[in-house]
C-alpha cells in the first residue's frame, strides 16, 4: 500500500499525495505550471487536452518496449496514471529547442492558426508517430478525429500528418532514451493495491480479480472506473463527488482477450483499442462500429466492459452484442454467474447486477459461417458522436431462403438497448424477401416508441430504424453500394 | 522610391506577398504560446463563477444567498444592485444587464456572480444560490415574435423599383420559406478575463477579446470610472469568429466588478457549457420569399422577408440583419426588389456577430431561391445562376444603390472553376450514377460569393498603429487589431518590414493593449489587415521619412538618393545597416516613434433611405461541391470540393489559404452538422461538443482542391492592393448545402421542389428524401 501516486514525467519520478482522487490530470498539470495542455470542453470531446501515456509493454507481448497512447487529460483522474509515463506537449522538443518531427511537420504545413488546439494535435500525432507503420489516410483520420480545430479546416493538419510519415522510421529521442524510460517505469511499478486518499476521497486500484472482488464486496457503494470516459464526466460535468473509486485498469486479468474457436472472451478492462485486432479477425463489422465509438483518445481509455455495465440506452456496443447473443460473466465477491446480455438491463441505467457485483468478462459468440451479421450507427457526425440510432442484425437462412434465425438489436430507440422482438417475429419462418423485410420494418413500431431529444426526433429515429432494416435486406441480398462506405472515389 | 522587390537577388525575409509562417507558429506547436488562462496568477487571485437562470422568462421573487456567502473560500457574492456604475453591458444600446435585475429573460442568463479562492469553490458556492422565480410565458420562436410584433429594433426595408407590379407581370412565380439555423462559435478557448486592481482605482484586464477598446469602455462604464482608469490587453485568443466582439465585455465587466469589490485579482473563465448557454451565437433566420422570373430563369422581381432571432436585446443585431439584407442579392442582379429585415425579440440568448455577420444567411436565402427557380424550370442551377449574375448594361447596381464596379470578376471565376472542376462532365456522370442507384444519390452545386468589405457602422472604419524603432534597430509595432489566429500580426509585420526593408523577424508585433493604441475598432468585418495594415504603414512611413530626411542631410545627398533595401540603407556612397542607421539617428536626436491613423475613403450609407455605398469593395469567390447521400438514413459525405477564391494581391498566401479553407469548413459545419437545439422550455440542450457537433478532419471533402484566384490587384486602393479574406470564403460552403439539395432532388427525378432547411443534418436530409418519396 502507498499513500501517493507515482508516475514518470519530465525524466523523473513524480510523487503526488493529498490531492482529491478525482482531480483530473489536466487540472493537476495546469496548476503545476504545465499550461501547454488546454481545456476546451472538460468532457473528452475536443482533444485540446490530449496527452500521451507511456507504458512498458508487458513481458511476452509483441510490440515496442514502450507503448504510447493518446488520452484526454480532462477526464482522466490523476491516480489513474499511477505507474505510467506522462508526456505533454512540453516534452516533445528537446532541451536545445529542436522540434520533434511531429512539431516540425505542423510548423511546415502552416497547421496552426489560433493555436489553442495545436498542443492536443501534436500529442495525437506523437502517439500516431509511435503507433508502428507509417499511417495511411484512414489511420490518420482515426488518430485525429478526436481533436477539434475551429480555425484551419484541418487540411494543413492532415498534411502535417502525411509529412511526418517519412520520418517515422527515424529513431526519435524517445526511442533513443528508451532504456532510461524503461528503468523509470520499472521503478514506479507496484505489486499490491494502490490506495490513495485526499480531500475526502479514496481511490483503490487492485491488481487481481480476487482483490477487486473482495474490495468491491467491502465497498459496494464504490464507483467502479475503468477508462473514466463516462465517470470522468460525472465529476467534470455532473460535479458529483465520488467518495470511493475502484480502478479496474491495473487488473491484468481483466485485459485478457481470448479468441476461442466459437467465441471471443473479453476481460472487462480491455480497451476498445486493445480489442480491435481480435474484432478485425473475427467480427469485422463490429470492428468497424468500434472504430466509430468516440475517437482515438476515448478508444484508448474506454472499455467494452464499461460500455455494457454503464448501460446507457445509446451505448454503441450493445445492439451488436444483443444481435450476437453475447453473455456476461458477473462476479460478486468471487462468486461467478453467467447471464445473457438480453435481459441484463431492467430499466433506464439499471441492471440485474447486485450490490458488490461487477461485470468481469464478456463472451461474444461468433456467427455461424452461413449467418449474416451487420451493425450500423447513424449520428449527426461520423466520428466522436453518439448514436441517434444504432442497429445490429444477424440472420440465418435455410437452403430455400427461409429465415431460421433473426436477431435485431437496437440502441437509441428505448430506455435500454433492446432487441426488436416484434420485428424478429415478423421474419422468422418466412422467405427473406423485400416484402418480409418491409413487414419487419413496419413491426418496429410495435417494438419502440423513440423519444425526441437534442440528437434526433422521434420521427427520424423511427424512420432510420426502419430503413436500416431495409438496408440489411439489401446488404444480404448482395446489392451493391448499400451504404456510403461502399462507394469509393 | 526604393523597391526591395525590384532586386531579384537581395530580398528581405518575410516581405509582403510571401508565405511567412504565423508569428506564433513555433510557440503553438511547443505549447508555449500563453493564452489568458496560462498567465501566471498573482498571489491572492480569486476565481469567479456564475449562477445562471434555468428559466427562459421569469420574475425573480427573491434570492437566498446565505449558503453561498458562507461557503468555504468565498470572498464575494454579487447581484445586480451591487454594481457601482452602469449595470448594463449592452454594446449599442441598453438591454444586456450584467446580472439579471428582477427579471430573467433567457435560460442561461447570469443572475449571481461569486468569487472564491479556487475555481471549484466558486462553482460550488454558485450552485448553492437559490433563486425564487415566478414563471412568465416565454416567446421562443421567430414566427411567434413576428406574429406578436416583438422586435428589438424596427424593421427596415430596402427597395428598388416596384416588386409588386414586377411580380405580377413576371412570366413565372415561386413562393416559399426557408429556415436557416444559427451557429455556436465554438472557439476552442472559451471566454475569459483576468482583472487586476492597481493604484488609485486603476484596473488592468487581460481579456480574450476582438475588441479591447469596447471592453475598456464598458468596464469603465460598469465601474463608473473614466476609460483612462482601465487598461485592456489581449496578446492572442484561442479563436473568436465574432463571438468575442461584443460578448467579451460582459465577462470582463463581471471580473472587474468582483476585483474592485474584493480588492483582489479576479479571473472569470467560462466553462464550455456556461459559455455556450450564456453567450450569443449566429442568428438563425426565417426567410419568406416570392420571386418572379422569366423562362430562362432570369429574376424579374423579388420580395424577400428576412426575420432574425435576435434574442433578448439589440446587441449587434441591426448590423447583422442589415448585412443579411445587403447580401440578399449575393451575386445576382434583381431589377425590382423589396427586401425587408425583421429583428425579432425572443426569450433566448442575445445573438451576436459571427463570421459573415448576417451575410451568410442572406446569401443562403437567395441561393435557395435561385436553386428552386432552376428546379421549376428543369434547368441546371448553374445556368440559372449565370443568367442572373451582375454585369452588362443596366445590371451593375445593387438593390441598395451601390455600383458593382468589378462585376467582370465573377464570370471569370465561374468560367475557370467550371472548367477546372469539370462541372459539365461531372454533371453528366452524376446523372448516370443516380439513374442506376436507387438508394445512394449524388449531387453537385456550383455557387458564387460576392461579399461587401467595410463596417456598415461608419465610425468603425478607422484604425491606428504605433511604430517604434529602437536604437539597436529592432522594431516594435503595435496596432489596434487583435490576434485570434487569423495571422494579423504576421501580416502587419510584413507590411512594416516592407517599408523599412528589414527582415520581418526583426520586428515584434506586441499584444493589443488600449494604452498603446486607443479607440481601436474591433477586429471584425474582415477589415483587420485592411485598416490596421494601412495605419501601420502610415506610422512606418512617418518614421522612415524622418530617417530619409536625416540621412539626406547627414550624408549630403538628395532625399531620393536614400534607398532602403535588404536590411540596408544606402545614401549615395554611404551604406548602413538598419541597426547602424537607428543608432546614428538616435544619437542625432531623430524621433524614432510614430503613430499612424487610417480611415476608409468613399463609403457612405443612409440607413433611412436604404441607399448608399456601404462597402469599399467586394470580395469574390466560387465553389463546386459534390455530395453523396444515403437516402435511407440521411447520412452523407462530400466527395469533392473545388474552391477558387479571389485573394488578389495577397499579403501572405499561406495565411490567406488558411482563412479560405478554415472559413469553408466552418461554413460547412454551420450548414450541415452544427445544430442548436432548445427544449420546449427554451433551454439550449446542445451546449458542449458531446451534443454540438462541429466538423472533424474526416468531414472534409475527400478530394479538396483549393486555389487562390490572383487575376489582378484590388481596384480599390487597399493595403498593397490586397483583399480581405476573413469572412467571404465561409459562404463558399453554400455549395455543399446545395449539393446535398441536388442529391435529394434526384430522389424525385429533379421534378419537384426541395426544401432543405439549414443545418442539413442527416435528419433533415432524410426527411426531405422521405417527403419526395411520398410524392412518388
Amino acid at each position: 500500500m502507498s499513500g501517493s501516486v507515482r508516475f514518470v514525467m519530465g525524466g523523473r519520478v513524480v510523487e503526488v499525495r493529498g490531492v482529491s482522487p478525482t482531480t483530473t490530470v489536466l487540472d493537476w498539470l495546469r496548476a503545476n505550471g504545465r499550461c501547454g495542455s488546454k481545456e476546451g470542453c472538460a468532457e473528452g470531446d475536443c482533444g485540446a487536452c490530449t496527452v500521451v501515456l507511456g507504458e512498458r509493454t508487458p513481458d511476452g507481448e509483441a510490440g515496442p518496449p514502450v507503448r504510447y497512447r493518446a488520452v484526454n487529460a480532462c477526464i482522466l483522474f490523476l491516480p489513474m496514471i499511477d505507474g505510467k509515463l506522462l508526456l505533454t506537449v512540453e516534452d516533445l522538443a528537446d532541451e536545445d529547442g529542436d522540434l520533434h518531427p511531429v512539431q516540425q511537420a505542423l510548423l511546415e504545413a502552416n497547421a496552426s492558426q489560433c493555436g489553442f488546439c495545436t498542443p492536443g494535435f501534436a500529442m495525437a500525432l506523437f502517439a500516431l508517430y509511435h503507433a508502428g507503420a507509417a499511417p495511411d489516410d484512414p489511420a490518420i483520420h482515426d488518430a485525429l478525429a478526436g481533436n477539434l480545430c475551429r480555425c484551419t479546416g484541418y487540411r494543413p493538419i492532415l498534411e502535417a500528418a502525411r509529412r511526418m510519415r517519412p520520418h517515422i522510421d527515424v529513431t526519435d529521442r524517445f526511442q533513443r532514451s528508451e532504456a532510461g524510460i524503461l528503468a523509470l517505469l520499472r521503478s514506479v511499478e507496484r505489486e499490491g493495491t494502490l490506495e490513495v486518499s485526499g480531500q475526502g476521497g479514496t481511490f483503490l486500484a487492485p491488481r487481481t480479480v480476487a482483490d477487486l472482488a473482495a474490495l468491491y464486496a467491502r465497498h459496494p457503494d464504490a464507483t467502479l472506473v475503468a477508462g473514466a470516459t463516462d465517470v470522468g464526466l460525472w465529476v467534470t460535468k455532473g460535479h458529483r463527488s465520488l467518495p470511493v473509486l475502484i480502478h479496474l485498469e491495473p487488473v491484468a486479468e481483466l485485459h485478457r482477450v481470448t479468441e476461442a474457436a466459437d467465441h471471443l472472451d473479453i476481460g472487462a478492462a480491455a480497451t476498445y483499442a486493445a480489442l480491435l485486432p481480435s474484432l478485425d479477425r473475427h467480427l469485422p463489422a463490429f470492428a468497424a462500429l468500434v472504430r466509430r465509438i468516440g475517437a482515438a483518445q476515448v478508444r484508448n481509455s474506454g472499455t467494452l466492459g464499461g460500455n455494457v455495465a454503464n448501460g446507457s440506452p445509446i451505448g454503441d456496443s450493445m445492439p451488436a452484442l444483443l444481435a450476437l447473443d453475447a453473455e456476461l460473466v458477473l462476479n460478486r465477491d468471487g462468486v461467478r454467474r453467467v447471464v445473457p446480455l438480453d435481459g441484463f438491463y431492467t430499466g433506464y441505467r439499471t441492471s440485474v447486477l447486485q450490490a458488490g457485483e461487477f461485470v468481469e468478462r464478456i463472451r461474444i459468440p461468433f456467427p455461424d459461417p452461413g449467418e449474416r451479421f451487420a451493425v450500423w450507427k447513424v449520428s449527426k457526425r461520423r466520428d466522436q458522436d453518439i448514436s441517434a440510432v444504432c442497429a445490429a442484425f444477424r440472420l440465418s437462412l435455410d437452403d430455400a431462403g427461409g429465415v431460421t434465425g433473426f436477431r435485431a438489436g437496437y440502441g437509441g430507440m428505448a430506455a435500454i438497448p433492446a432487441r426488436a422482438r416484434a420485428a424478429e417475429a415478423a421474419v422468422i419462418g418466412r422467405p427473406w424477401t423485400a416484402q418480409t423485410a418491409a413487414a419487419a420494418a413496419e413491426a418496429l413500431s410495435l417494438d419502440f416508441s423513440p423519444i425526441t431529444d437534442a440528437r434526433a426526433s422521434s420521427d427520424f429515429r423511427a424512420a432510420v430504424a426502419r430503413n436500416l432494416l431495409l438496408r440489411f435486406h439489401r446488404y444480404t441480398t448482395g446489392e451493391e453500394a448499400y451504404a456510403l462506405e461502399d462507394v469509393h472515389g | 522610391m526604393a523597391d526591395g522587390r525590384a532586386d531579384p537577388v537581395r530580398t528581405i525575409r518575410g516581405d509582403v506577398h510571401t508565405a511567412l509562417a504565423h508569428d506564433s507558429a513555433r510557440k503553438h506547436v511547443t505549447g508555449t504560446a500563453p493564452y489568458v488562462d496560462d498567465l501566471p496568477e498573482l498571489p491572492g487571485t480569486l476565481h469567479a463563477a456564475l449562477h445562471l437562470s434555468d428559466r427562459a422568462h421569469a420574475r425573480i421573487l427573491g434570492m437566498d444567498l446565505a449558503a453561498a456567502r458562507h461557503a468555504p473560500g468565498v470572498h464575494a457574492v454579487l447581484v445586480h444592485d451591487d454594481v457601482p456604475g452602469d449595470p448594463d453591458v449592452g454594446a449599442v444600446e441598453p438591454g444586456d444587464p450584467i446580472l439579471a435585475p428582477d427579471l430573467v429573460s433567457y435560460a442561461g442568463q447570469a443572475v449571481v456572480a461569486v468569487a472564491a479562492d479556487t475555481p471549484a469553490r466558486a462553482r460550488e458556492a454558485a450552485q448553492l444560490v437559490k433563486v425564487f422565480y415566478e414563471d412568465l410565458p416565454p416567446v421562443l420562436e421567430i414566427g411567434e415574435a413576428l406574429e406578436k410584433g416583438l422586435f428589438v429594433s424596427p424593421s427596415l426595408t430596402m427597395r428598388r423599383g416596384d416588386s409588386v407590379a414586377a411580380l405580377a407581370a413576371a412570366p413565372q412565380r415561386l413562393a416559399g420559406e426557408l429556415r436557416i439555423g444559427g451557429q455556436d462559435h465554438f472557439y476552442l478557448e472559451t471566454h475569459i478575463a483576468y482583472a487586476i486592481p492597481g493604484e488609485e482605482g486603476e484596473l488592468r484586464i487581460h481579456a480574450s477579446t476582438q475588441y479591447p477598446s469596447e471592453v475598456q469602455h464598458i468596464v469603465a462604464r460598469t465601474l463608473g470610472r473614466p476609460m483612462n482608469a482601465v487598461t485592456v490587453e489581449c496578446r492572442r485568443m484561442g479563436g473568436a469568429f465574432g463571438g468575442k466582439e461584443s460578448q467579451a465585455a460582459h465577462v470582463a465587466a463581471l471580473a472587474a466588478v468582483l476585483a474592485v469589490r474584493t480588492g483582489r485579482p479576479v479571473k472569470l473563465r467560462l466553462d464550455r457549457d456556461t459559455d455556450m448557454v450564456m453567450t450569443g451565437k449566429r442568428h438563425d433566420f426565417l426567410a419568406r420569399y416570392e420571386v418572379g422570373f422569366d423562362d430562362d430563369g432570369r429574376i424579374r422581381a423579388l420580395h424577400l422577408e428576412l426575420a432574425a432571432r435576435c434574442g433578448i436585446s439589440l446587441d449587434l443585431s441591426n448590423g447583422v440583419v442589415d448585412r443579411a439584407m445587403f447580401h440578399a442579392d449575393n451575386a445576382y442582379f434583381i431589377p425590382d426588389a423589396t427586401v425587408i429585415g425583421h429583428r425579432c425579440r425572443t426569450n433566448t440568448v442575445s445573438n451576436t456577430a459571427f463570421r459573415g455577420f448576417g451575410g451568410p444567411q442572406g446569401m443562403a436565402a437567395i441561393e435557395h431561391v435561385v436553386d428552386e427557380i432552376a428546379r421549376a424550370l428543369g434547368r441546371d442551377p448553374l445556368d440559372v445562376r449565370r443568367a442572373n449574375l451582375y454585369g452588362g448594361p443596366g445590371r451593375d447596381t445593387t438593390h441598395y444603390g451601390m455600383r458593382v464596379e468589378d462585376a467582370d470578376i465573377l464570370p471569370e471565376l465561374l468560367d475557370e472553376l467550371e472548367r477546372t472542376a469539370e462541372y459539365r462532365a461531372r454533371r453528366a456522370a452524376i446523372d448516370a450514377y443516380n439513374a442506376g442507384s436507387p438508394v445512394l444519390k449524388k449531387g453537385l452545386a456550383l455557387t458564387p460569393v460576392k461579399f461587401g468589405i467595410s463596417f456598415t457602422a461608419h465610425h468603425l472604419n478607422q484604425a491606428s498603429a504605433l511604430v517604434h524603432v529602437y536604437a539597436d534597430g529592432s522594431v516594435e509595432v503595435n496596432h489596434g487589431g487583435t490576434e485570434m489566429g487569423q495571422g494579423i500580426h504576421t501580416k502587419i509585420a510584413q507590411i512594416v518590414a516592407h517599408e523599412f526593408q528589414v527582415d520581418a523577424d526583426r520586428l515584434r508585433v506586441t499584444a493589443s493593449v488600449t494604452d498603446k493604441v486607443p479607440n481601436a475598432p474591433p477586429s471584425a468585418a474582415s477589415t483587420g489587415t485592411d485598416l490596421n495594415g494601412q495605419a501601420a504603414r502610415i506610422a512606418a512611413l512617418t518614421v522612415k521619412n524622418r530617417l530619409v530626411a536625416f540621412l539626406a542631410d547627414h550624408c549630403k545627398v538628395p532625399p531620393d538618393a536614400v534607398v532602403f533595401r535588404d536590411n540596408r540603407v544606402v545614401a549615395g556612397n554611404h551604406a548602413f545597416t538598419f541597426a547602424e542607421l537607428a543608432k546614428l539617428a538616435f544619437l542625432n536626436r531623430v524621433h524614432l516613434s510614430a503613430t499612424g491613423h487610417y480611415k476608409t475613403p468613399k463609403i457612405w450609407w443612409d440607413r433611412a433611405s436604404g441607399r448608399g455605398t456601404p462597402f469599399f469593395y467586394f470580395a469574390y469567390g466560387a465553389a463546386v461541391s459534390e455530395a453523396l447521400v444515403d437516402t435511407y438514413t440521411g447520412e452523407y459525405r462530400f466527395t469533392r470540393t473545388d474552391l477558387l477564391h479571389d485573394c488578389s494581391g495577397s499579403i501572405n498566401p499561406a495565411i490567406d489559404r488558411g482563412q479560405v479553407e478554415g472559413a469553408f469548413v466552418q461554413g460547412l459545419g454551420w450548414l450541415t452538422c452544427e445544430e442548436l437545439w432548445w427544449d420546449a422550455k427554451g433551454r439550449l440542450k446542445t451546449h458542449a461538443p458531446s451534443t454540438y457537433k462541429i466538423p472533424t478532419g474526416r468531414d472534409l471533402p475527400a478530394d479538396f482542391r483549393v486555389r487562390l484566384f490572383d487575376a489582378r490587384p484590388n481596384r480599390a486602393d487597399t493595403i498593397h492592393r490586397s483583399k480581405a479574406v476573413g469572412e467571404p470564403p465561409l459562404m463558399l460552403a453554400l455549395s455543399g448545402w446545395l449539393a446535398l439539395k441536388d442529391a435529394i432532388a434526384a430522389v424525385g427525378g429533379h421534378r419537384h421542389p426541395v426544401r432543405l432547411d439549414a443545418p442539413a443534418t442527416p435528419e433533415r436530409v432524410l426527411m426531405a428524401c422521405e417527403a419526395l418519396r411520398g410524392r412518388g
